[in-house]
């Protein structure tokens, strides 16, 4: 029962971060809702038994993405006006639009006969994770690490001033 | 059942957010934010499936591709918000309609 509170609060937070990402009008604003939306995701992950993930999760998604997208907000605005404001436009059709997708999804995924099986609960994915990484998926773990050298360079080169 | 429904219901959700954020926002870094959570949205598919959907831990290992793909992408996305600053000084999408200055 405990459980289920918790599990609904991490819905709660998540779900509600990501409202206030897409309708805050300050952009500062967004990015920490954002912050607080993966923080709810990694939950939901540990709530899966996901632990590998959640912590990437933070790692990264909290750790990096988000530091860079709030070093993007500081190099394109203006950071003296404190209030960065964005608009939104057509939020009335994007809102009608969205809503008829989200209805569809809810059909399909209710109507659906999932195949349904729980695994059983294990004590840790790391290693299990590891070894797929080293045997079964081999190749696109190689094909990452050529893909990060590669958004590496191209970022450097393209984000150089002048020529 | 229902676990698997409420995971993938959260996802949609995320989702339709996300797609919220993309087709109604002008800045561009507002722009990469929506595509951020549907990327976590995918995440959470993924993760429901190999826990409730007997993927098992591929779906681990597919969720972790996803990750370090969106820390590529954002960071080749914000040179190129970065840029869009410098040429045009704004970063506002509607702005970047010609590809020619």
């Amino acid at each position: 029962m405990g459980a289920d509170i918790i599990f609904w609060m991490v819905v709660a937070l998540t779900v509600g971060s990501a409202f206030l990402v897409v309708l805050s009008q300050n952009l500062i604003y967004s990015a920490i809702a954002l912050l607080f939306s993966f923080m709810g995701v990694a939950g939901l992950y540990i709530f899966m038994m996901a632990d590998f993930i959640a912590a990437t999760q933070i790692v990264i998604y909290v750790g990096g993405i988000l530091v860079l997208i709030i070093f993007g907000i500081m190099l394109t605005q203006r950071i003296r006006d404190v209030r960065i404001s964005h608009t939104s436009m057509q939020r009335g059709i994007g809102g009608v639009v969205v809503t008829l997708i989200f209805l569809g999804l809810f059909r399909m995924i209710t109507g659906s006969p999932w195949h349904f099986e729980a695994i059983p609960e294990v004590e840790g994915t790391v290693s299990g994770i590891g070894k797929l990484l080293m045997v079964e998926y081999l190749l696109p773990f190689e094909v990452t690490s050529v893909l990060l050298l590669a958004a590496l360079m191209g970022a450097a080169m393209l984000s150089r001033r002048g020529d | 059942m229902d676990q698997l429904n409420t995971y993938l219901i959260i996802g949609a959700i995320l989702f339709s957010l996300g797609l919220f954020g993309i087709i109604t926002r002008r800045n561009a870094i507002a722009v990469l934010m929506g595509v951020e959570l549907i990327l976590n949205a995918s995440n959470i598919n993924f993760i429901a499936f190999s826990r409730f959907g007997g993927m098992n831990l591929s779906g681990h290992v597919f969720s972790l591709f996803v990750i370090i793909m969106a820390a590529a992408e954002t960071a080749v996305a914000l040179a190129i918000v970065i840029n869009l600053y410098n040429n045009l000084g704004s970063v506002n999408v509607d702005d970047a309609a010609s590809l020619k200055q």
